[in-house]
């Protein structure tokens, strides 16, 4: 049996690693097979990540991460977790391709994903015209008018990355202020290929084989509007990514896992929990490594104790 | 590895095989592209005599990205007697990729 099994290749997840492992707990860090560095897969560049200050490349520090926590040991999996039983002292994990694996502490950083608008026709449309990912979609838009729905900073730093690659980017969003940090709605507004949709929502998706137009609903006055578009990328927020554990441990009302306090401790002994998973407020690339950090201390210190 | 199916020789390997056809639509600078090529190539090996898997650089290759609507990748389509018949967008594990294209390699 191990010590300590990772769920989770984030920020939270690769600094539970780098800890564990240089406290000598030989961890195993089960990354995912197909969004193995979690969401900062998906940026470009990363300016607030302190030691870095010319900033970098998302995908570049995700592989420092996974280098560094490899560099002491961390064994990465990339295999997906289908199952748990955490209850016991034994914590039970299984994954897709048949293996089941056992230890006497899990840590959860599973992160959150993306949301999507709930809106018919919103599957078929994706990958043509509707989209999650701006770096990985905006070379499609080239001189094109295209819109982002969203109002925190990753909404801006799509809209200001996409206005490379389109000619007009519509900025859609349902409030008549952004909840964006001062200084990317700066870059937002200031931007002339970017236009502010304010008090709006999108309501429908049109178009046969691609997206052509949206309805847009004003929120204030409920009154409705066709915009022609050829991309729309969603931008809204994510939720945490519960549902492997939600009938074992305690959640709280915004459906994150509940942690004790400032620890990583859940509502189970020998579990712990880290970064966007336990966190509705902050969810930064720094603060989910900090929270890995507090995750890997408290398991060290269960471990001594068990 | 699958093989590079360019503009050019798009008629002949994909729409006149006499095979299905999976369709990888990629690129050098997509992170989930890159995630799923080894799951194709697993794919590949276990299941290429039913299935024939094929890659194109949308980024060498706009013509076949635009004829065939692409606007995100990776993008996988599944080609039957030259008719597109199946996609699936985005990287999904080995397992929901499998079943999505149950038909052809079950």
């Amino acid at each position: 049996m191990r010590d300590v099994i990772i769920i989770g290749s984030g920020p939270a997840g690769y600094t539970a690693g780098i800890y564990t492992a240089r406290a000598g707990l030989k961890p195993l860090l089960i990354a995912s097979s197909v969004e193995a560095g979690g969401e900062l897969m998906k940026t470009t560049e990363v300016e607030n990540f302190p030691g870095f200050p010319q900033g970098l490349m998302g995908p570049d520090l995700m592989a420092n991460f996974q280098e560094q926590a490899e560099r002491f040991g961390t064994e990465i999996l990339l295999d997906d977790v289908i199952e748990v039983d955490l209850k016991g002292d034994v914590k039970v994990v299984k994954t897709a391709m048949g293996d089941t694996y056992e230890a006497k502490t899990v840590i959860l950083a599973t992160g959150a994903a993306y949301r999507e608008l709930n809106l018919p026709r919103e599957k078929e449309l994706s990958g043509h015209g509707v989209s999650w990912c701006a770096t990985c979609d905006g070379f499609f838009f080239r001189e094109k008018t295209i819109a982002v729905v969203g109002g925190g900073d990753s909404a801006m730093e799509e809209a200001n990355f996409l206005t490379r690659f389109a000619s007009k980017v519509y900025l859609i969003h349902r409030r008549d202020s952004f909840k964006a940090s001062k200084i990317m709605q700066e870059r937002a507004l200031n931007n002339p290929k970017i236009e502010v949709v304010w008090n709006s929502e999108v309501a429908e998706l049109h178009g046969e084989a691609n997206l052509s137009a949206v309805t847009l609903r004003n929120t204030v006055d409920g009154s409705t509007s066709e915009l022609a578009l050829d991309g729309l990328f969603i931008a809204i927020g994510n939720d945490p990514r519960v549902w492997l554990v939600e009938n074992q441990l305690e959640l709280n009302d915004e459906k994150f896992i509940k942690v004790d306090g400032r620890s990583s401790r859940t509502s189970l002994p020998g579990v712990f929990a880290a970064g966007d998973v336990i966190d509705p407020t902050y969810r930064q690339a720094i603060t989910a490594a900090g929270s890995g950090c507090v995750a890997a201390l408290d398991a060290e210190h269960y471990l001594n104790d068990h | 590895m699958p093989k590079n199916v360019t503009t050019a020789s798009f008629q002949a390997d994909v729409l006149q095989n006499p095979k299905p056809v999976l369709v990888d639509f990629w690129a050098e600078w997509c992170g989930p592209c890159r995630m799923i090529a080894p799951i194709l190539d697993q794919i590949e090996a276990e299941h290429g005599s039913k299935l024939e898997i094929v890659k194109v650089n949308v980024d060498n290759e706009p013509q076949l990205a635009m004829n065939y609507n692409v606007t995100g990748i990776p993008l996988l389509g599944v080609f039957v007697g030259g008719e597109l018949v199946k996609q699936v967008v985005g990287a999904k594990p080995k397992a929901m990729l499998e079943q999505d294209l149950a038909q052809w390699i079950g």
